[in-house]
């Protein structure tokens, strides 16, 4: 009874409020719209920002240029063949009339000029003799959209320069050593460097970080000390890397550094005497992308149906030929994909290895684990934070290089993984 | 006969327990082996963690015991003998007081007592000589980094001794908060608009597009922010105002970094939350957005919470957007306009030079590592602790 009178008493009151609630829809209704409004446009901020962050790379990396010669090329042509098309004794004659007596010797003593290429040749005139000099450079924006008016500019400014729409991204940028000079400056030093050192972190991070995976999805019970390593492997993925760099200078330049220098193994060269190699950073890397394998890998592990390896001990195989031939191919898709996570994480990774000491000057090629070495992130680093803006331009054409190098490892791993799952599933 | 069948027995019982012998568990060598190397790999990761705490700790140390000389502009009035232990100094300069360490050339003494001008002192300590001085040398004092100056001074200036910290995470917490604040607000809105609006097909491209942006090197960022966002800032404030490095910069620019993880982590957790509950607020008449706000959000919280707290631990640690956009050179400032150097950009510029090992610079990094790696350290327990304990499960 008592029951029955709440009830009645709540529809009436249900009754009462239906009337202050309706008139409330319209306002609601609004309030959600407006909201709605709000969260599409913080996804296009978002997807603003990106674009931002594109064109803005894209800016620096193409433009046109205004540039001096010293010497007019023209001017050096012989009987009317242009100085690109003439062979390589007028060539050499032409660099011994033009250069001073000293300078032409020092040449020829660093490589007899009989023994060095037409194209060889042909680079030396153009940087000792023609010199050319970029005195002011667009970006693409401005050389779409105002062409006329950097015309009219250059042709007022600088009516020597020639002017020229300059993509800095070019075969010429990724096979030249590195440079102070922009115009010639390349990025071969650094792309060599990273991948010494990407080798150096995966042959390091791959065997052991699948090692723990497996030993910890596999092999560990339930107690205190398989606990606290799988406590502190999540917590040393959250370490910021500058950490791993200052562990890599303290321990692998420092501690190590007969051995990161190579001094251990009888490698002796004076400039690599202070650890600070392709070595100590591969390792740092190593240390640094570890926990994420480790996790990367445990997940494909867990994967693994445990039927596998069911019918694998059944079958009286031991528990590591049960890991070895069942548990590890299967789970291998997973780990790779993983593992190339890991390595684009390494890439672009640039703190640790500066204070790990990268070397922010080399023109010769790594040829080693101990040698010095400057990486792709690294000579981004040096080139943006130049004062003059000529290098901002090969920044962002090395950006691109990096970002394509980037792009084409996320694709295999995207390959990869919709290829095996599918296989599997 | 009896005998016989005795003997019997025994081959049997003997051919019975061969065979179990050859069915009993063996111990496999390799199979141990393999297994102790697996551990190793797994214990690998421990060393790791007592290697930074060891190397980051002894070197901290060093930075809080290191002894440097301070020039007190007090010099010696008189020539000193080897053996003399009281003597007069000039009155101007720094204040002595007993027990200080001083020295004199090489020398170094411990001033037991002091009457006015005239010292007592105890010769040679810290394994130096007692020599001869003459008079007008000067006297240099022992000073340390102490802790207290460290955490509670605010000027960082290593080339006049000033260790003060907080110049640094005063920078540090200015460009994390702006990286927070830009980031958190959006990343939740763009999180509800991908879990509660978006269509499957509106999904599935604009998760993966957003993802692009976790994925880009931060050093592009450190490019991106001082090519295009510094120039935005000072062209909508004002070249005066808008200094060529500076902090708000390197927040926004930040804050672009981090949005795709707030983005995903609180999309994941959003996405956890059953469809029933929504469907519950939809049958008591809620709109869509009440619906998200009131009932997804709040059951999801733990999960954005976590998210939260990562995203503040990964803007500290952040390092070469600061290095590159927010400027090289501590500065104790609340402008959000004006360059500022934050704990990490002053580990990579400070490292980035030929540093010697036996500096009071070179410590400091492992000082100022270490408070990062606690900072850092304690948020990403935090954050695991309250995905734990608020977690709500829904079976």
């Amino acid at each position: 009874m008592t029951l029955g009178q709440g009830i009645t008493h709540q529809v009436s009151n249900e009754e009462q409020r239906s009337s202050d609630f309706v008139p409330n829809l319209d306002r609601r209704h609004r309030t959600g719209r407006t909201w709605l409004i709000l969260f599409q446009a913080s996804t296009i901020v978002g997807i603003i920002a990106l674009t931002a962050l594109l064109v803005t790379i894209a800016n620096g990396a193409f433009g046109y240029v205004a540039v001096e010669n010293r010497v007019d090329p023209a001017s050096l042509a012989v009987d009317g063949v242009p100085l690109r098309d003439l062979p390589k004794e007028e060539l050499v004659r032409i660099l011994q009339e033009n250069v001073s007596n000293g300078l032409f010797r020092r040449l020829e003593h660093d490589q007899p000029f009989s023994e060095r290429s037409r194209e060889n040749v042909y680079e030396l005139i153009m940087e000792r003799v023609v010199e050319p000099r970029i005195v002011q450079q667009w970006t693409l924006l401005e050389s779409i959209f105002q062409r006329t008016e950097i015309e009219a500019e250059a042709a007022q400014e600088y009516p020597n320069a020639e002017l020229r729409f300059e993509s800095w991204l070019d075969r010429r940028f990724i096979a030249s050593p590195q440079s102070g000079d922009p115009v010639r400056a390349g990025a071969r030093t650094a792309i060599l460097g990273s991948l010494w050192t990407i080798a150096v972190a995966i042959a390091f991070a791959f065997p052991i970080g699948v090692g723990a995976a497996i030993y910890l999805e596999e092999y560990a019970g339930e107690n205190l000390i398989n606990r606290v390593i799988q406590v502190n492997i999540n917590n040393l993925a959250g370490v910021p890397s500058i950490i791993y760099g200052i562990l890599g200078l303290a321990i692998l330049v420092r501690a190590l550094e007969q051995l990161t220098s190579g001094a251990v193994f009888g490698y002796t060269d004076p400039t690599t005497a202070n650890g600070r190699t392709v070595l100590s950073a591969g390792l740092t890397l190593g240390l640094l992308i570890l926990p994420l394998i480790i996790i990367n890998s445990q997940e494909a592990i867990k994967a693994v149906s445990n039927s596998l390896r069911q019918a694998s001990f059944g079958l009286g195989a031991t528990k590591w030929q049960t890991v070895w031939y069942h548990v590890l191919p299967s789970a291998l898709p997973g780990i790779l994909t993983g593992t190339i996570l890991a390595i684009s994480r390494a890439i672009g990774e640039t703190a640790p290895l500066v204070v790990v000491g990268a070397s922010t000057f080399i023109t010769v090629d790594p040829s080693g684990p101990f040698a010095k070495f400057t990486t792709l992130p690294i000579q981004i680093y040096q080139w943006t934070a130049r004062p003059q803006d000529v290098f901002r331009n090969i920044a962002a054409a090395a950006i691109i290089v990096l970002l394509v190098l980037l792009l084409s490892l996320n694709a295999t791993a995207v390959v990869l993984r919709n290829r095996f799952s599918r296989g599997l599933g | 006969m009896i005998g016989n069948t005795t003997a019997v027995l025994e081959s049997t019982a003997q051919e019975v327990s061969g065979q179990r012998e050859a069915l009993r568990k063996r111990h496999r060598v390799r199979e141990v082996i393999i297994q102790g190397f697996l551990f190793l790999c797994g214990a690998l990761s421990i060393m790791v963690t007592l290697g930074i705490v060891y190397e980051l700790g002894k070197e901290s140390m060093l930075f809080f015991t290191r002894q440097q000389w301070e020039i007190t502009n007090r010099t010696l009035v008189q020539d000193i003998e080897p053996g003399r232990i009281t003597f007069e100094v000039s009155e101007s300069g720094a204040q002595l007081e007993e027990g200080d360490i001083i020295r004199i050339r090489s020398e170094v003494m411990r001033i037991t007592e002091i009457h006015g001008d005239r010292i007592t002192v105890e010769r040679g300590v810290q394994g130096t000589e007692p020599a001869r001085h003459a008079a007008g040398l000067d006297i240099q004092a022992s000073t340390r980094v102490t802790l207290r100056e460290f955490f509670t001074k605010a000027e960082w200036n290593p080339q006049i001794g000033k260790f003060g910290i907080w110049a640094l995470v005063n920078a540090t917490l200015m460009t994390s908060m702006s990286a927070l604040l830009f980031a958190l607000p959006l990343g939740l809105s763009v999180a509800i608009y991908l879990s509660e609006y978006a269509s499957d097909r509106a999904r599935s491209i604009l998760k993966p597009v957003l993802e692009i942006l976790a994925g880009i090197p931060t050093v592009v960022y450190g490019y991106f922010g001082l090519t295009f966002m510094t120039p935005l800032l000072r062209a909508i404030f004002g070249v005066d105002t808008v200094e060529i490095y500076n902090t708000a910069s390197a927040g926004i620019v930040m804050g672009i970094l981090i949005l795709p993880m707030v983005t995903s982590m609180s999309e994941d957790a959003l996405s956890a939350v059953p469809l029933s509950l929504r469907q519950a607020a939809y049958a008591l008449g809620a709109t869509r957005l009440e619906t998200a706000v009131k009932v997804v959000v709040p059951a999801a919280l733990s999960g954005i919470t976590a998210a939260f707290i990562v995203a503040a631990s990964r803007a500290i640690g952040e390092t070469m957007i600061v290095a590159i956009v927010a400027g090289a050179g501590p500065a104790f400032t609340f402008n959000p306009f004006k360059a500022a150097e934050t704990m990490t950009g002053h580990i990579v510029r400070i490292s980035g030079g030929d540093l010697s090992y036996d500096s009071l610079d070179y410590n400091s990094l492992f000082a100022i590592g270490l408070m990062l790696f606690f900072v850092t350290l304690g948020l990403n327990v935090l954050s695991q602790y309250v995905v734990r304990r608020f977690r709500e499960e829904y079976e």
